[in-house]
């Protein structure tokens, strides 16, 4: 059986995939995440509440998970060869390999570790490196497992958070 | 407030459903309009009985379990979260967190979101602080 890893894809490992640099986020971007993410209830106080939020909470913060690099970003590494979208190839593509041309890919698990939090007018950068390929036979059959590890910055350079995230290629 | 917090505690935000509803909201705020979200065709040419939801969304409802088990008195440090089975539409889920160890301002948690028939569809583990508990 042929494998999904080519010689090239194992030769990547530990290489930048991905960079991003986030607009600023505004208040209105966390108070819809909070909406979107708490809906048919109304979201917490402390994230659309900039009084309540100041008084009890130092201030408005996004939701710990909150994603800034949703829509456009100010400024992202270009890829090597340009994806397809939602292409399951995006990150071999990224740094000029050919990736193993699987038709579906889902979110198989995330790992974060939080610093300090995203506050509004802050600009975050995501800098993600391909960290492990796996292959596995589940229910969807044979799977290609990609691990990439990922680290968040603010602009003054504190760690907003750390992680790896893995996606699963059928 | 969880000064109280107890090595075995278990908890929950309670069994719910969520469909296109939850999931366009989503969408919408994370750019994450995926066909297999979107349109029951799609997910069953992926092998599901239809649309699934979205593993990120799963991951923000285990973070609003911790939020709501917090109430405001902590925050949470890390989340470790493996998605096992697919969120189906209107199949009713809960997400469930249970304290393993406490360690001085620390808590460990196992956090796991399950359907109403048992079947886990996310499983994974959680520390948060618990401020005034040291």
């Amino acid at each position: 059986m042929t494998s999904y890893v080519s010689d090239r894809m194992r030769a990547a490992l530990g290489e930048v995939v991905d960079w991003r640099v986030s607009f600023p986020i505004s208040a209105s971007d966390i108070r819809r995440w909070a909406v979107a993410v708490y809906y048919p209830e109304d979201p917490p106080r402390e994230f659309w509440d900039a009084d309540f939020a100041d008084r009890e909470r130092g201030g408005i913060a996004a939701p710990a998970e909150f994603n800034p690099f949703a829509w456009l970003v100010a400024d992202q590494m270009k890829p090597a060869i340009r994806p397809e979208r939602r292409d399951p190839d995006r990150l071999e593509k990224a740094i000029g390999i050919p990736g193993p041309g699987l038709r579906h890919q889902i979110n198989g698990g995330t790992e974060a570790v939080y610093g300090v939090p995203m506050r509004p007018a802050d600009v975050i950068t995501s800098v993600t490196r391909l960290g492990e390929y796996r292959e596995r036979t589940g229910r969807l059959g044979r799977m290609l497992i990609t691990v990439t590890e990922v680290a968040w910055t603010n602009q003054r350079g504190e760690t907003v958070r750390t992680g790896r995230d893995t996606s699963i290629r059928y | 407030m969880n000064r109280d917090a107890r090595v075995g505690e278990t908890f929950t935000t309670g069994f719910r459903r969520a469909g296109f509803a939850e999931w366009n909201r989503f969408a919408a705020v994370n750019d994450e309009f995926v066909p297999i979200h979107m349109d029951d065709a799609e997910g069953r040419a992926a092998g599901y009985p239809g649309a699934i939801g979205m593993g990120r969304l799963q991951w923000s409802y285990v973070h609003n379990l911790l939020r709501d088990w917090l109430a405001g008195d902590g925050r949470i440090v890390s989340v470790a979260l493996r998605f096992t089975g697919p969120q189906l539409k209107d199949v009713e889920f809960a997400p469930f967190g249970r304290v393993t160890a406490i360690r001085g301002e620390e808590a460990d948690l196992d956090v796991w979101i399950e359907d109403a028939e048992g079947a886990t569809l996310a499983s994974g583990t959680a520390t948060v602080t618990l401020p005034g508990r040291g």
